[in-house]
C-alpha cells in the first residue's frame, strides 16, 4: 500500500518540451482512440441500437454507430492527452504515442476535439439530437469528470467514471426511439455496475505501475485485500443486475438462465480472487477474473442481440 | 532590417508520414460527404424532420 497525499494526486509532471515535429503515422492516430475500448462501446450501442423498438434504416444506424465510435475515440485521445504524464510513467502505456514522443500532445488534443465535435454534429443533424446530447455527455463525462477530475483524486474514480462506458447502449437505444426508456437504464446499470469489478480485477495487476504514477486506485490507498472484498460486493450486485432485463425489461428465457449462469461464474471467479493466497495465484485469479468479466459482458448483450433476431426465444415483443 | 524566417527541413520519413495523414484526412472527408448524400437521399423531404 502506497501512501498519497492529495497534493501529489493534483500534480502532473512535465511533458517533454512542445514544437517538436510530427512523425505521427495513420496507425498512431488509431491508436490514441483505444481501439479496444472501442470496440466494446460500439458493440453496447450495436446492440442498445437493435433491441429497441422501432425501426431504423440500416445507412442511419450505420452512422449513428460510426458517430458513437468516433465519439468514443474522441474521449480516449482527450484521456490519452491529459494524462499522458502518467502513461508516461505506466508500463502499460508507456508506449502510447504521446509518451513515446510519436505525437505532440497539442496535436492529441486538436484530433481529440475535432472528431468529439465532429461525432456529436453529424449525430444531430442525421440521427438524433438526443442521442447526439447523450453523446456529447459521454465524452464529457470521461474526459473532465473522470479523467480531469475524479481519476487522481479518488479510489472512487473508475465506479463514478464508470458511468460514461455505460452510456453507449442508451445512446443506441435513443438513435432508434429518440427517447431513453427503463429498458436502456438496465443496460447501462449492467455496465455501470460490472466496471468496477474488471477494473479494481486489472488494477490488482497494475497495482505497482499505478503507485509510481500516484495515481490512486483501490489497491494503491487501500490495499490489495479491500480491493478483493470490494470486488466481491460489486460483483454480488452485478450478478443479480444482470437478470433485471428479464425482470424488467421483456428479455426471454435464454437471457435470463445465460444471465444467471454467467452470473454465477462470475461471484465464483470474484471469490477465487479474494480467497486466492497471493503472489503468483492473485495475480492469476485476477486477470481470469479480468478475463472473464470481458467474456461476461459480451455475453449477455450478444444473447440479448440472439433474441431480438428470434423473436420465439424473447418473453416481449420487444428487448 | 527583416529576420529571416526559420525554416524546418521534414526528413523523407517526416514527408512520407505527412502525405499519409493527408491521404487519410481526404479518405475521412469523402466519406463525410458520400454519408450526407446518401443520408440525404434516403430522408428526403424528411431530412429537415429531426425527432429530440
Amino acid at each position: 500500500m502506497t501512501d498519497i497525499s492529495a497534493v501529489d494526486r493534483r500534480q502532473k509532471a512535465p511533458l517533454a518540451p512542445p514544437g517538436l515535429i510530427s512523425e505521427a503515422g495513420v496507425g498512431d492516430y488509431l491508436a490514441l482512440m483505444k481501439p479496444r475500448v472501442m470496440s466494446l462501446v460500439v458493440f453496447t450501442a450495436f446492440v442498445g441500437l437493435m433491441i429497441a423498438p422501432g425501426h431504423i434504416h440500416p445507412v442511419i444506424a450505420f452512422t449513428a454507430l460510426l458517430c458513437i465510435a468516433i465519439g468514443a475515440g474522441s474521449a480516449g485521445a482527450l484521456n490519452m492527452w491529459y494524462d499522458a504524464d502518467i502513461d508516461a510513467i505506466m508500463t502499460r502505456t508507456a508506449s502510447r504515442p504521446i509518451p513515446s514522443g510519436r505525437i505532440t500532445p497539442g496535436e492529441a488534443a486538436g484530433f481529440g476535439l475535432t472528431l468529439g465535435g465532429f461525432s456529436v454534429a453529424v449525430l444531430a443533424l442525421l440521427v438524433s439530437w438526443l442521442a447526439a446530447a447523450l453523446l456529447a455527455f459521454t465524452i464529457f463525462f470521461y474526459v473532465v469528470v473522470y479523467t480531469v477530475w475524479l481519476k487522481r483524486r479518488t479510489p472512487q474514480n473508475i465506479v463514478i467514471g464508470g458511468a460514461a462506458g455505460a452510456l453507449p447502449p442508451m445512446i443506441g437505444w435513443a438513435a432508434v426511439t429518440g427517447s431513453v426508456s427503463l429498458e436502456s437504464f438496465l443496460l447501462f446499470l449492467i455496465i455501470f455496475l460490472w466496471t468496477p469489478p474488471h477494473f479494481w480485477a486489472l488494477s490488482l495487476l497494475r497495482a505497482d505501475d499505478y503507485a509510481r504514477a500516484r495515481v490512486p486506485m483501490l489497491p494503491v490507498v487501500a490495499g490489495p485485500q479491500e480491493t478483493r472484498r470490494q470486488i466481491v460486493l460489486y460483483t454480488l450486485v452485478l450478478a443479480p443486475a444482470g437478470l433485471t432485463p428479464r425482470l424488467f425489461g421483456g428479455a426471454g428465457v435464454l437471457y435470463a438462465v445465460t444471465a444467471a449462469a454467467a452470473g454465477a461464474l462470475m461471484i465464483a471467479l470474484a471469490w477465487r480472487v479474494k480467497r486466492a493466497p497471493g503472489g503468483e495465484g492473485e495475480a492469476r485469479a485476477a486477470r481470469g477474473l479480468f478475463s472473464y468479466s470481458i467474456l461476461y459482458l459480451f455475453t449477455l448483450f450478444a444473447v440479448l442481440l440472439v433474441e431480438r433476431g428470434l423473436p420465439g426465444l424473447s418473453g416481449h415483443a420487444v428487448m | 532590417m527583416a529576420r529571416e524566417p526559420e525554416r524546418v527541413t521534414l526528413t523523407p520519413e517526416q514527408l512520407r508520414r505527412r502525405r499519409a495523414r493527408s491521404i487519410a484526412i481526404a479518405l475521412a472527408l469523402g466519406v463525410l460527404v458520400i454519408l450526407f448524400y446518401i443520408v440525404t437521399l434516403i430522408k428526403g423531404p424528411g431530412v429537415l424532420n429531426r425527432p429530440i
